[in-house]
């Protein structure tokens, strides 16, 4: 990290470019206005002094006038809308096939786990030229997880997951700062970004590592909650759940994402899969309150392993859900592990 | 206008000021002149307090380990800072101030339409802020002026339901002198003033008006609820009680965006008065300007949603949020081309309230610009929660809406006073404000670029010099107010005194004596002409140049 006094903060991803680019293209439209009025006071105050001799004239603004100082700025606001509101939207939508970290916010650290199952607290440290999709929750109250480096930040509210993503390219350590005011030591909730050569991040994902992966976790927790009880028997099977489109008992269809994963397991109620509302005596409990957000994620990253690996590659070309038959396991062989148990795929009468 | 002889200023002639003497007749008084005097000293008095916590804030920054204060210390310091500052200074400022003492004058009538309920106003904002002072006393409040949840109901130690319930009352005064100024602006103008007629002061507090009765509302909602899960744990913002945060900051900003406007439409109005005044000019596209007054109080309250784009709401939300953020600006930035556009060909006199006028527009062109910075999506997820934030804000409320306020003071002290303040000081203090301030927080959009949050107690060395350079400015700017609590002081004896009309000013206010008497105007006035009729003024001075006869 650079510490001397700099101007422009280090560029670690290829949207940190982009950013700049825009920021830059907003300096000049400021720049451009400040320079104009600023020109035209001090010539006016200058040239229409009050003095002897010197009598105001009254003029009138012509129609024309007015009209291009509401129009030209107007036009010059909706390209800018435009190019920022792109740029955002591509920041909003990682990439297929990003490799996912899980961070969760609490008063005052960062604590980060990656599916390998390393673990780290205030320190997150990526492989150089992947992309990285953050999945982040927050225990406590709202936290801020921003990168300046990269020009990116999301808030990490509690109740839900945030996800922000970005593809390091160049290899250093940077700023992570805690951007939304949490409590008593904000300014202490701090950390780095480390970018490593892939090699390198290889080396340091396998040290040290005490829990196996995360999957792992996710298994034995599935195991000692007895989710298997239910799940693949009259309830929906996880098999090739994650992200696949699942219809729901209301008639909408959604994607199975992290953000639907967590409301399943902590609001079961809220998206019922359509032919699964019949009983209400086996409807699942919520687990809000008995998981740890770190027990969630490791059952998400569980979820995720049973999914089949080509569906991980590419999110777009998913089949689309008719009713409960897609549910049915996926045909080995797909490249996804084993299923858990035949899906009789019927609730109980 | 009417033409009314010139009295010569007499000590003996009947004013507001000369009417009683005793605490109880200021007290109990029903003049809004009075009652504007009683607004004067009490936001002055919640400026030093707002003021002193920015100043051990800013010392503390002067060192990476922020070393002059404790971490837990400087989270109430902000807090205080932007509390106090927000809804107990720069709310009331112009509104209460300002338009209690002026519009009436303006229009031509003997006190504003509801004079008890103006008093009420006054003594709510006198309760509210006595509790917000009585929470800082008492131990302080830690969770920004912004009162996040679930931090603020849950989680917070501080005496946050005290400090709400400080700005619930002072809301209902923000109301009651909205309302008072609708009314009055309705039901009271002078015979002829027609509201095209109606100098763009008015306009702007109209607008005002508007959103003080529709958004005060919501927020004083808003911080209730927050109060409501805070004492008796009902879930409405906390998730794990079942609430939703994010539900939390749309109710909030719903109010709190419009109340930036709030802030600076008042100051808006007061640079339409000044600039017409010291160019000797009418102001270039008057219906434009008085319709970008009422298109900024009606897209005002439709742009929240930019303080939240990356706080979870959905990028369609973002979208047009952050459309609608651009067209606010465009209402703005028609009013600084037109103020510009008045100077042309005007008679330019750079007295003090000009120059905190010209001051003003500067900045505040600076600081609405960068506002498209942030309203701009991509280039917010890089600049939100940073000190690119807290300049732009600052740029807004103190460049502009303190610059306009200190204008105002200026231009009209010689009718609240009767007495002209020293004019090379003001010009002193309006330069050194003008310095001070720039070099206090334009350093601070550096620090934002880089990276630097807001509300963090210390920082990493390399923020160093950006910070001591903000810190230095604040020290200037910390003299700049001051000088005019001096001389202002000091003028009230010792003054020149002033005149009807020391400045040869249009608007109904100079036709009357400084001070005004207690009803104001002897007989009523009729107008018959537009605002700003400089031409006919100037022309009736060249006929018969007695100062302050017009």
């Amino acid at each position: 990290m650079n510490t001397g006094f700099q101007f422009i903060p280090p560029h670690a991803s290829a949207m940190s470019w982009q950013v700049d680019w825009l920021l830059l293209a907003l300096l000049g439209l400021t720049i451009f206005f400040t320079v104009l009025i600023f020109f035209f006071i001090v010539l006016f105050a200058w040239k229409y002094r009050a003095r002897p001799g010197h009598k105001a004239e009254q003029v009138e603004a012509p129609m024309a006038l007015e009209i291009a100082l509401w129009g030209i700025p107007f036009i010059l606001c909706l390209g800018l809308f435009w190019w920022g509101t792109r740029l955002f939207l591509s920041a909003s939508r990682p990439p297929a096939g990003a490799m996912d970290i899980y961070v969760i916010g609490k008063q005052w650290m960062w604590k980060i786990q990656h599916p390998e199952g390393r673990k780290e607290i205030d320190e997150l440290h990526v492989p150089l030229g992947r992309p990285v999709r953050l999945i982040m929750a927050s225990q406590d109250v709202i936290h801020d997880f921003g990168l300046p480096a990269f020009r990116i930040k999301r808030d990490v509210v509690p109740g839900s997951y945030s996800v922000q993503w970005f593809t390091p390219t160049a290899v250093g350590e940077y700023h992570l700062f805690c951007d939304q005011y949490c409590g008593a030591q904000h300014a202490e909730m701090i950390g780095k970004v480390v970018v490593m050569e892939e090699a390198d991040y290889q080396r340091w994902v396998a040290g040290s590592v005490t829990d196996g992966p995360m999957r792992q976790g996710g298994e034995q927790l599935f195991v000692n909650m007895n989710c298997m009880s239910c799940h693949g028997q009259w309830a929906p099977t996880l098999a090739g759940l994650y992200m696949s489109r699942v219809r729901l008992a209301d008639g909408r269809t959604v994607q199975a994402d992290d953000a639907y994963l967590r409301r399943s397991i902590l609001d079961p109620g809220a998206d019922i899969v359509a032919g699964y509302q019949a009983n209400q005596s086996v409807l699942m409990p919520s687990f809000r309150g008995t998981l740890t957000e770190e027990q969630i994620d490791q059952l998400i990253e569980y979820i995720k392993s049973l999914a089949p690996a080509a569906y991980l590659e590419e999110p777009t070309t998913r089949p689309v859900s008719n009713g409960g038959a897609d549910l049915e396991l996926r045909k080995p062989g797909e490249g996804g592990p084993p299923p858990l148990t035949p899906d009789p795929n019927k609730p109980v009468e | 206008m009417t033409t009314i002889s010139y009295i010569p200023s007499t000590s003996r002639r009947q004013t507001y000021l000369n009417v009683g003497h005793t605490v109880k007749s200021w007290l109990l008084t029903k003049d809004h002149k009075r009652i504007a005097v009683l607004y004067i000293l009490s936001i002055t008095f919640f400026f030093f307090i707002g003021g002193s916590a920015a100043t051990l804030m800013r010392l503390n920054l002067l060192t990476p380990a922020g070393n002059l204060v404790l971490e837990s210390t400087y989270n109430k310091l902000f807090t205080a800072h932007g509390v106090i500052m927000v809804f107990f200074f720069l709310i009331p400022s112009i509104p209460a101030t300002l338009g209690n003492f002026i519009i009436p004058l303006m229009l031509g009538a003997r006190d504003l339409a509801f004079p008890r309920v103006n008093l009420l106003s006054w003594y709510l904002y006198i309760a509210g802020g006595s509790l917000a002072v009585w929470a800082l006393l008492a131990g302080g409040v830690d969770t920004g002026w912004t009162f996040y949840e679930p931090y603020s109901s849950t989680y917070s130690n501080g005496w946050v339901a005290l400090t709400i319930c400080g700005i619930f009352i002072a809301g209902f005064s923000s109301i009651l002198t909205g309302l008072n100024f609708i009314v009055t602006t309705h039901t009271m103008r002078a015979r002829g003033l027609t509201w095209f007629r109606l100098p763009l002061f008015i306009w702007s507090l109209y607008a005002t008006s508007l959103i003080m009765v529709l958004g005060t509302p919501v927020v004083a909602i808003t911080l209730a609820l927050v109060a409501l899960e805070r004492i008796f744990g009902i879930g409405i913002f906390d998730p794990s009680i079942g609430g939703d945060p994010v539900l939390f900051q749309h109710m909030f900003w719903f109010y709190s965006h419009p109340a930036v406007y709030i802030m600076i439409l008042p100051a808006m109005g007061v640079m339409s008065e000044v600039i017409a005044c010291f160019t000797r000019k009418r102001i270039f596209g008057y219906k434009f300007v008085a319709f970008a007054s009422v298109a900024i109080a009606v897209l005002g309250f439709l742009v929240w949603g930019h303080h939240m784009f990356v706080a979870g709401q959905s990028a369609f939300e973002g979208m047009v949020f952050s459309l609608l953020s651009f067209l606010v600006a465009i209402p703005s930035g028609v009013k600084v081309f037109n103020w510009t556009g008045t100077m042309y060909k005007g008679s330019i006199e750079l007295k003090t309230p000009m120059l905190y006028a010209l001051g003003f527009i500067g900045l505040f062109t600076i600081g609405g610009l960068t506002g498209l910075f942030l309203a701009t999506m991509g280039a917010d997820m890089h600049l939100h929660d940073t000190y690119f934030v807290i300049a732009h804000f600052h740029y807004i409320m103190v460049g502009g809406a303190i610059m306009g306020y200190m204008g105002g003071l200026h231009f009209w002290w010689p009718k609240i006073t009767g007495r002209m303040y020293p004019e090379a000081w003001g010009r002193a203090s309006a330069v050194i404000i003008f310095l001070g301030f720039n070099l206090t927080f334009f350093p601070q959009y550096l620090l934002g670029y880089l990276g630097m949050p807001r509300r963090y107690h210390g920082y990493p060395a390399e923020f160093q010099v950006l910070n001591v350079l903000s810190t230095a400015g604040a020290s200037i700017l910390g003299v700049g107010y001051l000088l005019p609590l001096g001389y202002l002081l000091w003028s009230l004896k010792r003054g020149a005194l002033a005149g009807d009309n020391p400045w040869n000013a249009a608007g109904l206010e100079w036709t009357t004596t400084s001070p005004p008497p207690s009803d104001n105007f002897d007989q009523s006035p009729v107008v018959t002409e537009e605002a700003y009729n400089y031409a006919r003024i100037d022309a009736e001075l060249v006929a018969s140049p007695i100062p302050g006869a017009i």
